[in-house]
């Protein structure tokens, strides 16, 4: 079949078919790109759709412990979404996930746009420097997030230690054992984890800026702040767009790090919307509430995935 | 011409559309039905057992208890598999949804309930297992609506241990009152070390190892914030407060816990017998049990009762029979017996029981403490993981957070009821 093809193909592209000749092998070609489509089809309705549309409709029952197994579960209409609403511990989750996301969000941006600009310059180890910098994103977050557990353990680890013999403390800071610390410790790790990921994308974003600009500015008598600026900060935009809402979309459903680090306590501390999803499900066993939650979060990643699709598709809609 | 064409591949496009949804059902239900399939070859039954057990001396010791009953069956091997105890409620839930349950499951006793309310597992009542000298509350536990789903081969409760050379160089006895608790964990801690140690984490095992302070003080768990509650409540928080208990207690797990007694950082700890094995191993470490120190004097202890229950999944009768014959071989007189010594745990028959005690110095204060305690499903059945997770999640506001302990232990009443 294969050989046939490609014996047919420089005919046709020398002499345009005609007739009923042209159609069959027109209608040879509509199959044949169905086969190829259809494997996509297949694991995008298995695996996108199928979970997506079940999540939404268990979000509307009762699934309880006793629905696995007699897999009936009565439709209760918004009851989930009004209990999981009702409960104390809602408002303070909602908090939570946007003081976790804004709170990474700036300073993973702030440090990898400081480190993107440092590279820029030429030194001896620079490409090693940078590489290096690389560690957090290629490590397992199961491996970073363990030894990070182990560095803010507050008699023992490493991160006390140092801060007490500085003397910048006179107490060990209790990063996982009080209600205070717990969300500051868990943002603290997720930036460490996001700083690569800004600074690789916006290290790429600052390549396509020509030298030229920069050498007129400085000839125009322009200082290094305005040329960062007048020139950097402008030109960065559609890349700072892009940066910014996936690291969102990507911060909004951090899980691995709080559960390894917190398990979102000392007492729902540092429960974001993903951890508390999975709690409900999960630990509670209230499998329509803890679906309720994660549409919840679908929600707000789609909307942002919609808003990130429309600044990659009109990048310089906003230059101007 | 091609107005025509198109809309037949339109067509065509909805009918593959159809054909790879079809395609997509039948791949999905092959995958449930397929991991749950009977492997019986040669005549040999392949029977699976699922259970919690990720340390030693339990996870070491089950493959040989559990071949060991295959084989005076006969006809039939015994799988074992093993999952982290969070996951595996999750899990079993999973398996009963696709009619692919574990023969043999060991499930915590107080899940036993909620797991029974499913409908997935085989009244063992009715097979004929019977429960007969078996300590009241274990049975308890493992009966639901009447039937008993699930019957233990040991139990456990909790006893204060207290590191003998410690004690003896300051000049104390180990503690009976709470009074005596807090002024002895005051006095031992020092440079760096503290006086106790006990698990206040954010799951079931902070609940378990409170529930002693909480019962005993004459707290319900109907009314989480009564002013008995509270009291318990404060004992604990004035402990981690003073520093005569680490701050760390919210994210020690029981494993923890021993880990720092077995290195000699805390002086007394809060814990079960299924440590005894490996405290005992350690031969530069002399330690004592005794029960869990009760308000005044003339109060008894109540502790909870722990322990896994074994309950079989419905499957074929073909399989269930020979399920139930393991259970009941696992069950019986001398293989509990054996199970329970191997495993640190205490016999669930009560003449047993006795024995072990009497033989035993270092299990003698948890065997006093099994003949009054509490199953923990006793008064709430089925809500109570849900009750449970309101307590610990005040256990950790007061200990971890600003709360006191009226505030936090209110908070979870109202979480409890809703």
């Amino acid at each position: 079949m294969s050989a046939m093809l490609s014996k047919a193909a420089p005919a046709a592209g020398a002499a345009p078919a005609r007739g009923s000749h042209g159609r069959r092998r027109r209608r040879r070609t509509a199959w044949r790109a169905a086969g190829f489509v259809a494997p996509v089809w297949l694991y995008v309705l298995c695996f996108y759709v199928y979970p997506l549309v079940s999540n939404v409709r268990m979000g509307f029952q009762d699934y309880s412990v006793s629905s696995f197994y007699t897999g009936s579960a009565p439709y209760v209409g918004l009851a989930n979404y009004r209990a999981v609403w009702n409960s104390p511990q809602f408002g303070q989750t909602v908090l939570n996930t946007v003081l976790f996301t804004v709170g990474s969000l700036v300073f993973q941006f702030g440090a990898g746009l400081a480190l993107a600009v440092f590279f820029r310059r030429v030194f001896p180890l620079n490409g090693v420097l940078r590489s290096l910098l690389l560690v957090p994103w290629l490590l397992p977050l199961v491996v970073s997030g363990t030894v990070w557990r182990w560095v803010m353990y507050t008699d023992s680890g490493v991160l006390n230690q140092v801060l007490l013999h500085l003397h910048v403390v006179s107490q060990p800071v209790p990063w996982l054992v009080s209600t205070n610390m717990s969300l500051a410790a868990v943002i603290l790790v997720n930036i460490w984890v996001g700083i690569p990921f800004n600074m690789v994308i916006l290290y790429g974003g600052l390549q396509g800026i020509p030298e030229q600009l920069y050498e007129a500015a400085a000839i125009d008598g322009a200082n290094a702040w305005q040329r960062f600026t007048r020139i950097t900060l402008p030109l960065l935009r559609p890349v700072t767009l892009v940066v910014l809402t996936l690291g969102l979309i990507y911060t909004v459903k951090v899980f691995d790090v709080i559960m390894i680090v917190t398990q979102g306590g000392p007492a729902n501390s540092s429960q974001t919307l993903t951890t508390y999803a999975y709690n409900l499900s999960f630990q509670q066993l209230t499998f329509g509430k803890g679906a309720a939650v994660g549409n919840l979060l679908i929600l707000v990643a789609v909307v942002f995935a919609g808003l990130y699709l429309r600044a990659v598709r009109e990048p310089e809609g906003g230059t101007r | 011409m091609i107005s025509v064409l198109r809309r037949r591949s339109s067509q065509r496009v909805g009918i593959s559309a159809i054909a790879v949804a079809s395609a997509c059902m039948l791949a999905l239900t092959a995958c449930g039905s397929g991991s749950g399939s009977t492997s019986a070859s040669g005549g040999v039954l392949t029977l699976n057992e699922t259970d919690y057990y990720g340390a030693a001396p339990q996870n070491t010791q089950i493959q040989g208890v559990l071949n060991e009953c295959a084989a005076q069956v006969g006809g039939v091997k015994v799988v074992h598999h093993e999952l982290p105890r969070e996951q595996l409620m999750p899990k079993l839930l999973q398996e009963a949804s696709s009619r692919s349950l574990s023969d043999l499951v060991l499930v915590d006793n107080p899940d036993l309930q909620q797991m029974a309310s499913t409908g997935g597992l085989v009244s063992l009542s009715q097979a004929g297992l019977s429960t007969d000298g078996l300590f009241p509350s274990i049975v308890s536990a493992g009966t639901y609506q009447g039937q008993v789903y699930g019957i233990a081969p040991g139990v456990n409760g909790l006893a204060l241990y207290y590191n003998k050379d410690v004690f003896a160089a300051a000049g104390l006895k180990p503690p009976t009152t709470w009074d005596e608790l807090s002024a002895d964990a005051q006095k031992l801690t020092a440079g760096g070390h503290q006086g106790i140690a006990f698990s206040a984490v954010g799951t079931e095992e902070g609940s378990f190892q409170f529930e002693p302070f909480f019962w005993t003080a004459g707290a319900d768990l109907k009314d989480l914030a009564s002013p008995q509650a509270v009291q318990a409540l404060d004992l604990w928080k004035t402990m981690v407060d003073k520093g005569w208990a680490s701050k760390s207690v919210v994210n020690w797990t029981q494993a923890d816990v021993d880990q720092q007694f077995a290195a000699g950082n805390v002086a007394m700890m809060v814990n079960g017998p299924w440590q005894l094995p490996g405290l005992d191993a350690k031969t530069s470490l002399h330690f004592g049990t005794v029960p869990i120190p009760v308000p005044n004097a003339s109060a008894k202890p109540v502790t909870p009762l722990g322990g896994e229950v074994w309950a079989v999944g419905h499957s074929n009768s073909a399989r269930e029979q020979k399920a139930v014959a393991v259970v009941k071989c696992l069950l019986s007189p001398e293989r509990s017996t054996e199970w329970s010594k191997d495993a640190g745990y205490i016999p669930s028959n009560e003449a047993a029981a006795a024995q072990v005690g009497a033989t035993d110095p270092q299990l003698a204060a948890f065997v006093t403490e099994i003949a009054t305690a509490k199953a923990r499903t006793a008064e709430l059945g089925t809500a109570y993981p849900k009750v449970s997770a309101a307590l610990y999640t005040a256990i950790q506001a007061a200990l971890a957070g600003g709360s006191s302990a009226q505030a936090a232990l209110t908070q979870a009443q109202s979480q409890a009821g809703s």
